[in-house]
């Protein structure tokens, strides 16, 4: 009877010698399953919540005016970035075009280090989606946003803040179901 | 002895501590002159940094290793703003604010990146102190001089097991 507690006591520590090394496991399982489902290359940006980076570029249509990110204060807009070049450009392309016939936010365009010519020729043949097309021919402006894989697209606010990213060829699901509620809620 | 021994290994295991968070303190500036040798040396340092910079595209590779496109206008960058006299430290932060941590070889110590920083070393140190305890209970129940005290207790436990594996010795 005296020996019980003693006992109970090394049960316990045996149900622990496999319970903790199997909770340990179960942790790094779920860490690892996590990870495999995550894409490395969509890298988050750090520019989310911030002000969007001060541009000042020339129009591709017009090259002799200009427009600076100020000009859009006051108004919720996208800014795709994208060139000639790029091939998965087309893939999102008709999404674009779709979205400017809805008028529901005005979508300006970064043509990213491209010849302006071609890029005026590709939207001459694709059609043209943009309120107006910038052209950072260097570069430069894409550098401040963070552009490391054309197409990219932020959301950009009233106040000229970003809110979001999106990399890589926009898809109706992540039109549908995070950048057009996010524009909706942001206009009002 | 064993304790000792188990606190040296301890201390071997969070030496290499110190090195990651000294770093960039031991980083000598060495501004460019004008003369050729100082030029060098100006290379040297663009070399340097770029090692410790990430080419977005390729992920895995340096900025000074890849010849993706990204890579060459982050070198441009890189370059224009050693030549307008900001430091190491400041390029770094520059980039960081366009491209986040991700662009840093080196992951930047902060709360986010403890597991990743001290992860490793905490399980070392878990895995020790485990071995620490097996070992000294080890040697306690075979070195331990055989007393009247744990006799008795021995005796105790020989009948505890018989008890429990069926055998009925008590007195009827």
């Amino acid at each position: 009877m005296q020996q019980q507690p003693g006992i109970e006591a090394g049960a316990t520590v045996r149900a622990l010698r496999w319970t903790i090394p199997l909770a340990i496991f179960s942790i790094l399982v779920a860490f690892l399953a996590i990870g495999l489902y995550r894409n490395p290359q969509e890298i988050p940006s750090p520019l989310i919540g911030k002000p969007a980076p001060a541009f000042k570029l020339a129009k591709l249509n017009a090259p002799g005016e200009t427009l600076a990110t100020s000009d859009l204060k006051g108004h919720v807009w996208l800014l795709n970035v994208w060139a000639s070049w790029c091939v998965s450009c087309r893939v999102e392309h008709p999404l674009l075009v779709q979205l400017a016939g809805t008028r529901v936010v005005p979508v300006y365009g970064l043509d990213y280090k491209d010849n302006p010519e071609d890029g005026a020729a590709w939207l001459a043949r694709n059609g043209n989606p943009y309120t107006t097309s910038l052209v950072d021919r260097d570069g430069r402006v894409g550098i401040d946003f963070g552009v490391y894989g054309v197409p990219e697209t932020f959301v950009i606010d009233k106040a000229g803040i970003v809110r979001y990213k999106q990399i890589g060829p926009l898809t109706s699901e992540a039109l549908e179901k995070k950048i057009l509620p996010l524009v909706r809620e942001l206009q009002r | 002895m064993i304790a000792r021994l188990a606190s040296v290994l301890l201390l071997f295991a969070l030496f290499p501590l110190a090195s990651p968070a000294a770093a960039p303190a031991t980083d000598p500036p060495s501004p460019g002159a004008g003369n050729a040798l100082g030029m060098t040396a100006f290379d040297v340092r663009l070399k340097r940094l770029e090692a410790e910079l990430r080419c977005l595209v390729c992920q895995n590779q340096t900025l000074a290793d890849s010849n993706a496109d990204l890579a060459d206008d982050l070198r441009h960058e890189v370059r224009a703003l050693a030549l307008a006299g900001k430091n190491d430290d400041e390029i770094k932060t520059y980039l960081v604010a366009r491209y986040g941590d991700f662009v840093l070889y080196n992951p930047p110590v902060k709360p986010i990146t403890w597991m990743l920083w001290f992860g490793p070393f905490a399980l070392l140190a878990g895995g020790a102190l485990v071995w620490w305890i097996v070992l000294r209970r080890r040697e306690r129940s075979t070195a331990a001089p055989v007393t009247a005290a744990t006799k008795a207790e021995i005796a105790t436990e020989k009948r505890a097991r018989r008890l429990l594996d069926g055998e009925d010795d008590l007195p009827a």
